[in-house]
């Protein structure tokens, strides 16, 4: 069975658990995300046909809902925190230098599919802030120095392309 | 396991936890995890076999213990030695000293009681002391018997008393009496009945029901059931969020141990009383903690809210009563059947019983989550508990109830914390966040900050909310980049009027809270900001780079 086969026995069988429910949509859409790693638009077809509901309903759920993600993210990924407590000891100037130096703007990836740069709202490490989170790791009390740092040596040291 | 059971399991429990000299709780919340919680953990089960002294201590990995700055930190039993910053390095030396010679290490102990000395804590009564993995570490500690109480001596109605009686009101931010709830619940017409506990604590900055959830799960769960028996509902959801994977797993593990004793299930303790309970993910969005909207998410559609009423507890999920209950009011639950609602009533002020948990953030020296008696003043929570500002800076206001909550100012800091004082100078209790600014934030650019918040987490479908905060939003850029005119101030102090008293739902309500808040009582720093294009928080006017932090 090939890679794709196997993933969509996955979706199928998480469909199948749900009883193909409309009220699911949400787990659905989530487990999904857990397998193919983002939610294609070809993939929300498939959803809406399996649980016989409009594009329109799918497609309105995937982008109503800033945990899905529709377009393929980078590599690496990087997560701003911009919660309140991050924001007041000044995570705005670490994501500015972060776009600046790599040439990405945040929610996107850069031409070369390395690096996406994303923000969210608070990930609850509010007494360490401000924190950065680079691929899985939490740098926490984080300086633009030591958050571009982390990311170069991510890279293998050497710039993203520049687009 | 039936009724009488759960005694006996609890005191077998207690006998196999006194069997060991000592107990080492390391915290594993999300916060102290992130900084490295795990790998202490590990090195500890490493040194106790080291020294041979495994059999002498017993390694739980718990919930927050409170003091989130100086992570990972841990406890260890007896004499609630509280160990900071603690690396996988220093274990070793912690063991040797403390466990195998009896001596503390001091210097690694965390000696400020002041953090500690004023708080209450009755919703985290068991956080970083039990293991949130382990049922039986929850029903050692009295866990499960107030659903054995309601079960086998108490009706619905009597059960329902005892929270009207306490006086309790919902810790979600509204603060609508609880047991007043349950009785509509109760009472209205339809079957099956259902039940939410709301976990989408979606406010950037807050995060004290995540802490609880990971801290203790069965006693939200506890709190359901003995709310499912009060107005006869079969099936419960959790809504919480997918951005805590931490907690979803703890509840995850929790339910399905619960089931496994037949505390959740077909016939719970082998009575006629049937409940499920189920996790249901949020998808990141704010406006999906509102009534309305969660009910739509959990139906798997967009969380948009709709007018009411019809109220939930008529017309909820698919048009059947619903009771949505915020997670810290449910944990509540238990202790007021143990103790009765008489004793939960005397806790806090008249009006407003019993504690509430906040995180505590932004600038202060402690932060942290805590949890204090309702009525407690706003300085004693900063400067007390907080431990002031740091590096000696001075205070500039504090934030109270997230991104719709307000910015208040010092004059303000002996305003008790509980719903109507709070509403009165323009705050809201919300989700529980403290964040505490200083001298070197901007009130414009925080104003601005929350603005952009509710921006991006309004839902669009009423126009007061999403089109009247885009404006909002545009004059506050205007003003920080120097491009502000004296008539803003009046536009600003009128859009946010009609924002709030036009929106349909609770975020349109209370968005404009900050900019109302900061024209109020830090009105001359947007003049500057007009007139002088000057911010003294050296924060606006400045080219991307420039800004410090």
């Amino acid at each position: 069975m090939s890679k794709d086969d196997n993933r969509r026995m996955l979706l199928e069988k998480a469909m199948k658990e749900h009883n193909y429910q409309e009220s699911a949509l949400l787990e659905i859409l989530h487990k999904a995300q857990g397998i193919y790693g983002y939610l294609e638009k070809d993939l929300l077809m498939d959803i809406s046909q399996s649980l016989n509901l409009p594009p329109s309903n799918v497609f309105g759920v995937a982008t109503f809902y800033s945990f899905f993600n529709l377009e393929k993210p980078g590599e690496h990924i990087v997560t701003g925190c911009l919660g309140t407590a991050c924001y007041v000891k000044g995570v705005e100037q670490i994501m500015q230098a972060v776009e600046r130096e790599f040439n990405v703007k945040r929610g996107e990836t850069t031409a070369d599919g390395k690096l996406s740069l994303f923000v969210t709202r608070c990930i609850g490490a509010c007494a360490m802030s401000p924190a950065i989170v680079v691929d899985d790791e939490v740098i926490g009390k984080a300086t633009k120095e030591v958050v571009i740092e982390r990311i170069k040596q991510l890279l293998g040291g050497a710039k993203v392309e520049t687009s | 396991m039936k009724l009488a059971d759960l005694q006996t399991i609890a005191e077998h429990e207690l006998d196999f936890q006194r069997a060991y000299k000592y107990r080492i709780n390391v915290c594993c919340s999300s916060g102290c995890v992130h900084f490295g919680a795990f790998k202490v953990l590990k090195a500890f089960e490493e040194a106790v076999k080291e020294f041979g002294v495994e059999r002498e201590c017993k390694i739980a990995r718990t919930g927050c213990v409170g003091t989130c700055a100086v992570g990972p930190a841990l406890v260890i039993e007896p004499g609630d030695h509280l160990y900071q910053n603690v690396t996988p390095e220093k274990v070793r030396e912690i063991v040797r000293d403390h466990i195998v010679l009896g001596l503390p290490v001091k210097e690694m102990l965390y000696n400020n009681e002041a953090f500690f000395k004023k708080q209450k804590r009755l919703v985290l009564r068991n956080a970083g002391k039990i293991d949130p993995y382990r049922i039986r570490d929850y029903i050692a500690l009295g866990g499960y018997s107030a659903l054995v109480k309601c079960l086998a001596t108490m009706t619905p109605q009597g059960v329902i008393y005892e929270v009207i009686s306490s006086g309790l009101r919902g810790r979600g931010g509204a603060g609508f009496p609880t047991g007043q709830k349950w009785s509509l619940v109760a009472r209205a017409h339809g079957s099956p009945k259902y039940i939410i506990a709301n976990l989408d604590e979606g406010d950037p900055g807050v995060f004290a029901n995540r802490a609880l959830a990971e801290a203790d799960p069965h006693a939200i769960l506890e709190g359901m059931l003995i709310a499912a028996y009060a107005i006869g509902a079969e099936k419960g959801y959790i809504y919480i969020r997918a951005e805590y994977p931490l907690a979803i797993q703890t509840l995850q593990v929790a339910i399905t141990q619960a089931k496994s004793m037949s505390l959740l299930g077909d016939s719970v303790l082998e009575t006629p009383f049937k409940f499920d309970v189920e996790l249901r993910l949020g998808a990141g969005a704010f406006v999906a903690g509102e009534e309305t909207a969660i009910l739509a998410s959990v139906e798997g559609r967009r969380a948009m809210p709709r007018p009411r009423p019809p109220y939930p507890a008529n017309s909820g999920l698919w048009g059947k009563p619903t009771l949505i209950q915020n997670v810290e009011t449910l944990a509540n639950i238990p202790l007021i059947v143990l103790n009765g609602g008489l004793w939960f009533s005397k806790i806090g002020t008249a009006k407003c019983t019993g504690t509430k948990c906040f995180s505590l953030t932004g600038k202060v020296n402690n932060p942290g989550l805590i949890e204090v008696p309702m009525g407690i003043t706003l300085r004693e929570v900063v400067f007390d508990i907080g431990g002031g500002v740091q590096e000696g800076r001075k205070f500039k206001a504090v934030l109270v109830g997230g991104p719709s909550g307000g910015c208040l100012p010092e004059t303000l800091l002996e305003q008790p914390i509980d719903y109507e004082s709070l509403k009165k100078v323009g705050a809201i209790m919300g989700s529980g966040g403290i964040v505490v600014l200083d001298e070197h934030s901007c009130m414009v650019d925080t104003a601005k900050f929350f603005t952009e918040f509710c921006v991006d987490e309004s839902c669009g479908k009423c126009t007061p909310c999403r089109a009247g905060l885009a404006r909002v939003k545009e004059i506050f850029e205007a003003l920080t980049q120097g491009n502000g005119k004296l008539e803003d101030i009046t536009t600003l102090e009128k859009s946010s009027v009609y924002i709030r008293d036009a929106s349909l739902c609770g975020l349109g309500q209370t968005a404009p809270n900050p900019v109302i808040t900061t024209l109020r009582y830090f009105k001359d720093e947007y003049v500057q900001h007009i007139t002088e294009k000057t911010c003294r928080a050296g924060k606006c006017f400045k080219k991307e780079d420039e800004g410090k932090p």
